[in-house]
């Protein structure tokens, strides 16, 4: 019977479920993603990988969508990966940036979203130095699909999917895993993403930095009572090479040296000393520990250069991801039942 | 009339419209898979330069199951490849959204004879969506299609090449392809039903 086990191998495995998409009209924060919304994204995530690898990358998926990416803030991963999304699902892609626009004649926010709308646009893109805007937008506009690309120091929630996609791909699953997010966590919307797209998703979250510069209401926590109940489990620990140990996944985040003024740091070098992701403090992580950064990166600074390019780095990876993360939301946005 | 009374009075009609009934048993679909195999063979001489292209989901297993007939009528192995359509839908905006699945076409189809398989041929939109979506792979020599049931009411000009079996059906009917990978049985049934919710 050589021949029945030969087919046996070209069997394809397919899955035995078939989640749906939910419907969603805006992407403000991971706090309204159930962890079974994160996971379809994800999984429709690898399908676009997968057009993404191909040949011709083009899909005819949204085929008269207009998107607009509106960037208030400087950005290359976030606006490139957005737009490359869009054009690879044939949707039209207009960039828009603040510093070339209306804005600098002083239109307000709400009045450029009201113009956009009125042109008929199918989803802004925004980027705010304000923590809300994209919520502002949301709630102003009822045309139009929101997709938060990071607002002030509040959330950004793409980034977070693409991560929570990279670890998943990676180590195949996400929950009870202990993930270290180490360094400028009071600046980083990153981090606020993260935190709740990892605890939804079941992970140990552990929170580490020097204390000037971690968020107040983590720090000082009178038995999480302050807390919603998925981020009761964050632990804050200030010392890095406490928190690595064991550690599946190290997030360095960047150090925003546009936000130091305030003195939050004695001096950059004792920074360095005592946060920067080393290969020392890296054999303290789980063997195979996965190293990341949302980027921009600070190569010296909050991670050495041997590990921000090393066997455990992911960090080329996320951006990747980023495209067919990006890609699976602008579908969800823009296709289904209105 | 309360949103409890409301609530009970649309249960009970749900309720009274449901019925099911079985119309491929678990020989039936074997027997039926067997003979589209024969014809696949029959039909193009042999299996090479044959390739099998299922659709998500149901139409992956029904390939996987032909090329493993194929493959003892004729002890040639036949590549199976899988296709997701979602992108290249044209009713996007009407129906859910079913999680997307990664298309993995093994081989290059350039010069091949490809033969679509689909558990269910109804519309016919699905089958489009298919060939746009296999243009962006290659050019085959020739695309066939195989339905384990046509149930009838095209509305594009496309029709099967090996078909299970043919069943008159009502556009309200909701035909149920259960198989023992996914639904831990083989069966096919029609569901009469006015609240049916399934999009298929």
């Amino acid at each position: 019977m050589s021949t029945s086990q030969a087919i046996e191998t070209a069997s394809l495995v397919v899955p035995t479920d078939s989640p749906h998409l939910p419907p969603r009209k805006h992407v403000l924060d991971l706090d309204d993603f159930s962890s079974e919304e994160i996971l379809a994204v994800i999984e429709s995530a690898k399908g676009m990988a997968e057009v993404l690898g191909r040949d011709i990358k083009k899909v005819p998926t949204l085929r008269g969508r207009v998107v607009v990416t509106l960037f208030y803030e400087s950005s290359t991963r976030t606006r490139i990966s957005f737009e490359e999304a869009g054009k690879v699902l044939s949707a039209d892609v207009i960039n828009m940036t603040a510093s070339a626009s209306s804005v600098e004649k002083g239109e307000s926010l709400l009045n450029t979203g009201l113009t956009l709308q009125a042109m008929g646009v199918d989803v802004i893109v925004v980027r705010h130095a304000y923590s809300g805007a994209p919520y502002l937008l949301a709630q102003q506009l009822d045309r139009v699909g929101i997709i938060n690309a990071g607002d002030g120091i509040h959330a950004h929630p793409t980034q977070a999917l693409l991560d929570l996609y990279t670890v998943q791909d990676k180590l195949g699953s996400i929950s009870g895993l202990k993930v270290v997010i180490v360094g400028d966590v009071l600046h980083s919307r990153v981090a606020r993403s993260n935190i709740w797209g990892f605890s939804k998703m079941g992970a140990k979250v552990v929170i580490c930095g020097p204390a000037t510069l971690l968020p107040l209401d983590l720090l000082h926590r009178n038995g999480g009572d302050a807390l919603p109940e998925e981020l009761a489990s964050i632990e804050v620990v200030t010392d890095l090479d406490l928190a690595i140990q064991d550690a599946d996944v190290v997030m360095a985040l960047r150090l925003q040296s546009e936000r130091q003024d305030a003195g939050f740091l004695p001096s950059l070098r004792e920074y360095i000393r005592r946060w920067q992701v080393t290969d020392e403090r890296l054999a303290k992580a789980k063997p195979g520990a996965l190293v990341m950064h949302p980027g921009p990166m600070n190569e010296g600074i909050e991670i050495s250069s041997s590990i921000a390019h090393g066997g455990n780095s992911v960090i080329e990876e996320q951006v990747t991801n980023g495209v067919a993360i990006r890609m699976a939301l602008l579908y969800q946005l823009c296709t289904g039942p209105k | 009339m309360t949103a409890y009374k409301r609530d009970r009075f649309k249960h009970a009609m749900t309720r009274k419209t449901t019925s099911e009934r079985q119309i491929m048993s678990q020989d039936d679909i074997r027997r039926a898979l067997a003979r589209v195999a024969h014809e696949i063979l029959e039909r193009n001489r042999g299996a090479q330069e044959l390739v099998l292209v299922g659709i998500y989901t149901r139409g992956v297993l029904l390939a996987n199951r032909l090329a493993a007939n194929i493959g003892q009528f004729e002890g040639s192995e036949v590549p199976v490849g899988a296709l997701d359509i979602n992108l290249y839908r044209d009713d996007l905006q009407e129906r859910s959204r079913p999680v997307l699945r990664p298309t993995n076409i093994p081989v290059a189809i350039n010069d091949k004879r490809v033969v679509l398989v689909d558990d269910v041929l109804y519309t016919g939109r699905t089958i489009r969506a298919a060939m746009d979506a296999l243009n962006d792979f290659g050019r085959p020599k020739q695309v066939q299609l195989a339905i384990l049931l046509d149930r009838g009411h095209r509305e594009l000009p496309i029709r099967a090449d090996y078909v299970g079996q043919n069943i008159p059906t009502a556009t309200d009917e909701v035909v149920k392809v259960r198989m023992e990978e996914t639904d831990g049985v083989d069966r096919v049934t029609i569901v009469r039903s006015d609240d049916f919710k399934d999009s298929r």
